[in-house]
């Protein structure tokens, strides 16, 4: 693995560039960003839809493989692995927070918070989750099933997952998009708030100004380049 | 990660949540339908071959010349085996200055082992079941003896040395029938008594039996040991080297029966791969969600092959279990039809039952679920991202190798597996081929139609794959539902046409030829019609292509005891009706003259005699050589004169023979047969109506066990309808919601839904009806040799039933869907 002394930054991209070949020519999604992201902080990259926020942050978390450009997460070169190294590399350390919420329709909001865990052989999962949605204000509500919860409950469920193995980075997808301006506000309080609390570091996509804001920094996507915010 | 631990616990959450249900809904019924139609077909046929056994009185028959060594009786007391002795010889009987010719049989306590024999007290009496066996000093006797000796039932007859009174009528003697053609009139004596007669000398015709009756697996166990003993002069028996007529009804019953059981895996098998594909779309998001909180690639396909695994193994222990459950309630059903009792089931079926689950399971299920393990991490962002196409030479491997491997199992006959296999394939190619010009022809049609046409053509034309999937599955579904009620109609109406009621029940043997007439003449004043009187030449078959023929040169009993037997052999100008020619050709009016034989093929497959060969037999001390001309089926169970061996007129026309004819004689002319014995001595009549009930018995209780055995089908297709139905789900529950939130009406979308569903069903009817009436055209031609004819109105009722029965379930499944609120519709997914 390769280490650098880089670690004190658990996010870089250098010359990061994304396009696709298509039967109509090239298209340039990515054009050489560069970016670094410090321990506990909170970056929002905003953009029109269609911009690329979510390309770029399927790349930085390994979920997709750049045309060209090099990401670190945690020092490694995603470059050097393959696609179950990047995996193993996300296992227990990575967490996400998704537009669609992605809860599993068969498992109950505790089994959904349970599952990261239990895919990291933690023990004591099911307390740890209990605690997480705990935290999120659905001690109610654990053995619910997404379908029987409101769209704020299951991202706040999405939450509590994304947090419960205490992840060191947590990438976070339009997490407001699909919900009312109230119910956007409050699942925004308890996205900031457990980032506080674990000082874990947030990359936020987002389209929502008013979202981006309550971030350190804002960085914004126009045309496949990464431009710093006012 | 511990992936097996994590594995299970989301097979239990998949459990309680519904996940699973219709995989394992269709894997349940494929094994409860496997099983019980194992258990069933397994005691059923165990039955069957009991109550057949009642032609030789016992499961198995030991015979010899020479008295039976007592180890053969000390092993059966050894093994506690019930057993009986049995002696017959020819022999002559006397009462005043008469005498006549009878077939004595001795036999001891405790015979018959299986079936019944029955006696009337009195000429005019009812028969009944007879509880013992003649008394000491006793005999029973054939009713036609009475006429021949002028006597009744308790005056004196001398048999040998002793005297004996007679005491009863033999109406029916369970293994009389065995020896057909070589019997005359029966009497029965104690085994006690034989001694006293003095009738056992050296030089006498005794034929001794062992009769053992007990467990298939203790009775195949004492045929190995008693055969390995290789005494000379011992034969060992069991029904299906006994009776041809028996076994072909058997044999036929069996294979329908084996072919069900294959059709039930076959149905079960299309619904699991249908379930397999939903579960694997519904598990997508899982699988990337799981890749991407960290676990590899080989971890998820872990993850979901131990979840299928366990899948496969709770499925299949509750489909034992239900299999279990239904057998027994069908054995109480259809057990009363059996005159003894029901073996009990054997564990086999249960172990048969587990292997088939996890068969079909790793069959059709293993591809699709490996694939889980290909969907791209970045799904989570991408919903349209999936994995790469399953590959459809590694699913039809699969698919394929578990097909192969179950149905040769299942169906225990390789010609019959291999073509329905190559049918199904076939029909699989035609199928796909088919979905996909529907897909291309439907496209420009939905443009030119409106409303619920338009809905409807559009939902199959805008999913090719679920299109192509769903008519696939109904279209095998269908193919093998019919192909069954095909075969399963003509079988049963050859059953029942094989033996009709004015079926030949009284043979006449031992004609001499100047008596040929005025037999003719006597049975058709008495307004008795016969097929005619063939002539009968008593030969024994010498040499095959110049090779002598020995019973050392075989290995299997009954061609060792057909190469030491003298057969019935005849000379015809025409074959008889119910024998059909399979290899060669029958002689014509100019060839009449040749040297020529046509033998029965079992025959010439049993003693390898090649069409062409040239046999040798000797006759009445003198040599006949001819050629094998054609080979030809027997339809043994019609109870026509019929005979292994016929030459030409040419070749054994002038040889001497005696002549047999066989008739119908109803109940109220039974007088005319003692006129017949009266007038012409010489002349044997046999009375064969008791066996005949008891092949039609037979022949009814098989067809009960098929029709109920056809029911399992029938569930296994309600499954794979439900299976296919559900395939596309998903698709349309999004669809209806978008459409009702857009506005349009509940009844158009219930109308789009009918018409869609309707057609496709239609299809597959229509398609798998032509598929079906190939595949049962080479099955019965080659397989189960029934007449066969091309049903055009099948087609039309396939089509009718298909598009009902697709149409109206598929409706019925998707109104839920537009009673459901959209918005919840739209939550779900």
């Amino acid at each position: 693995m390769l280490q650098t002394s880089s670690n004190q930054h658990p996010v870089t991209a250098s010359g990061l560039v994304k396009f696709v070949e298509t039967s109509a020519g090239r298209i340039d999604i990515l054009q050489r960003i560069d970016l670094t992201v410090s321990p506990g902080e909170a970056v929002a990259i905003l953009g029109a839809s269609g911009s690329g926020k979510s390309t770029l942050l399927g790349l930085l978390a390994g979920l997709d493989e750049a045309s060209s450009g090099e990401v670190r997460l945690f020092g490694t070169s995603l470059g050097d692995l393959d696609e179950d190294g990047r995996a193993a590399l996300r296992a227990g350390k990575v967490g996400f927070v998704f537009q669609s919420f992605q809860l599993l329709s068969g498992m109950t909001a505790l089994e959904n918070v349970m599952l990261p865990l239990e895919l990291a052989g933690e023990r004591g999962a099911e307390a740890a989750a209990k605690a997480a949605l705990t935290a999120a204000g659905l001690s109610q509500r654990l053995h619910h099933y997404p379908s029987q919860l409101s769209g704020g409950e299951q991202q706040r469920v999405a939450l509590a997952r994304a947090f419960a193995p205490d992840p060191q980075v947590l990438f976070a997808d339009e997490p407001t998009a699909n919900l009312d301006a109230h119910t956007g506000e409050t699942v925004a309080d308890l996205l900031f708030s457990l980032q506080e609390q674990s000082d874990t570091v947030l990359i936020l996509v987002t389209h929502d100004e008013m979202l981006a804001r309550r971030c350190d920094r804002r960085l914004y996507l126009r045309d496949g380049v990464l431009e710093n915010g006012a | 990660m511990n992936a097996f631990q994590f594995a299970l616990r989301l097979l239990r959450r998949d459990w309680r949540a519904g996940e699973l249900r219709l995989l394992a809904s269709a894997l349940v019924i494929a094994v409860a339908s496997v099983t019980s139609v194992g258990f069933f077909t397994d005691r059923i046929e165990r039955a069957m071959a009991r109550q057949a056994s009642e032609v030789l009185a016992a499961d198995l028959r030991i015979e010899s010349n020479r008295p039976l060594p007592e180890i053969l009786v000390a092993e059966a007391e050894r093994l506690k085996l019930p057993y009986a002795r049995t002696l017959s010889f020819p022999s002559v009987i006397l009462h005043r200055d008469t005498t006549q010719l009878v077939q004595v049989k001795a036999v001891s306590q405790g015979y018959p082992l299986r079936g019944q024999m029955r006696v009337r007290d009195s000429v005019d009496g009812e028969d009944r079941e007879a509880v013992t066996v003649p008394a000491s000093g006793e005999v029973w006797l054939e009713e036609r003896l009475l006429p021949l000796l002028n006597i009744t039932l308790g005056d004196s007859i001398k048999l040998g040395k002793r005297s004996f009174k007679v005491a009863r009528i033999i109406t029916y003697e369970p293994d009389r029938s065995a020896n057909l053609f070589r019997l005359a009139p029966r009497l029965m004596v104690p085994t006690g008594d034989i001694g006293e007669t003095g009738l056992l000398g050296p030089a006498s015709r005794v034929r001794h039996y062992l009769l053992l009756a007990g467990p298939p697996s203790l009775m195949d166990d004492y045929r190995r040991w008693a055969e390995a003993l290789d005494i000379g002069g011992v034969e060992v028996e069991d029904i299906r080297s006994a009776r041809p007529e028996l076994r072909s009804a058997l044999d036929q019953g069996g294979r329908f029966l084996r072919l069900a059981a294959a059709t039930a895996i076959l149905l079960c098998m299309v619904a699991v791969a249908l379930s397999s594909r939903r579960f694997v779309e519904r598990q997508s998001d899982s699988s990337a969600l799981i890749r991407c909180l960290g676990a590899s690639r080989r971890e998820v396909v872990q993850i979901f092959i131990v979840r299928l695994l366990g899948l496969g193994l709770i499925a299949s222990l509750i489909g034992v279990l239900a299999g279990l459950g239904v057998q027994t309630l069908l054995i109480r059903l259809v057990g009363h039809w059996f005159s003894s009792q029901i073996p009990a089931p054997t564990a086999w079926p249960l172990v048969s039952g587990m292997i088939t689950g996890i068969l079909v399971l790793i069959g059709f299920s293993l591809p699709s679920i490996i694939r889980l393990g290909a969907v791209p991490p970045l799904r989570v962002f991408r919903r349209h991202l999936d994995a790469p196409p399953i590959s459809y030479l590694l699913f039809l491997a699969a698919a394929l190798l578990s097909l192969s491997i179950l149905l040769i199992w299942q169906i225990g006959d390789d010609k019959m597996a291999l073509r329905l296999i190559g049918g199904l394939l076939a029909g699989l190619a035609i199928l796909l081929l088919i979905s996909r010009m529907l897909v291309y022809l439907l496209a420009p049609l939905r443009n030119l139609t409106a409303g619920s046409w338009r809905y409807g053509l559009a939902s199959l034309s805008r999913n090719p794959a679920t299109t192509s999937i769903q008519l696939t599955g109904f279209g095998l579904g269908f193919t093998v539902l019919l192909l069954l009620a095909i075969v399963r109609v003509d079988l049963l109406a050859s059953w029942q046409g094989a033996l009709p009621d004015d079926s030949p029940n009284q043979f006449l043997i031992n004609i001499q030829p100047q008596e040929v007439d005025a037999v003719d003449a006597l049975l058709a004043q008495g307004g008795i019609k016969t097929n005619g009187l063939f002539p009968m030449i008593r030969g024994r078959l010498v040499s095959i292509d110049g090779n002598p023929v020995s019973r050392d040169n075989y290995e299997n009993p009954r061609a060792q005891r057909l190469a030491t037997r003298d057969f019935n052999i005849s000379h015809a100008t025409q074959p008889q009706s119910d024998n059909k020619i399979v290899s060669g050709n029958w002689w014509t009016e100019t060839q009449l003259h040749e040297a020529w034989f046509s033998v029965e093929q079992g025959l010439a497959e049993t003693l390898g005699i090649p069409l062409g060969a040239e046999l040798e037999f000797e006759i009445a001390g003198s040599r006949v050589k001819g050629r094998v001309e054609n080979l030809r089926t027997v339809e043994w169970d019609s109870f026509n004169v019929n005979f292994f061996v016929i030459g030409t007129p040419g070749l054994l026309g002038a040889r001497p023979a005696t002549y047999i004819t066989s008739f119908y004689l109803p109940k109220e002319k039974r007088r005319l047969l003692h006129t017949l014995v009266q007038r012409f001595p010489s002349i044997t009549a046999l009375d064969v109506t008791a066996l005949m009930t008891q092949v039609r018995t037979i022949m009814d209780r098989g067809a009960l066990a098929v029709e109920s055995v056809f029911l399992f089908t029938l569930a296994a297709g309600l499954v794979l309808l439900y299976a296919g139905i559900q395939a596309s789900h998903e698709l349309k529950a999004q669809e209806t919601a978008v459409l009702r939130t857009l506005g349009v009406k509940r009844s158009v979308l219930l109308l789009s839904t009918l018409l869609e569903f309707a057609l496709l069903g239609g299809l597959a009817g229509l398609v798998s009806a032509a598929l079906a009436s190939a595949i049962s055209y080479s099955l019965a031609h080659a397989v189960f040799n029934l007449p066969w004819q091309l049903d055009l109105s099948m087609w039309f009722s396939a089509l009718l039933f298909g598009a009902l029965c697709v149409g109206i379930a598929g409706t019925l499944a998707s109104r839920t869907l537009l009673n459901t609120p959209p918005l919840v519709t739209m939550r779900k997914i």
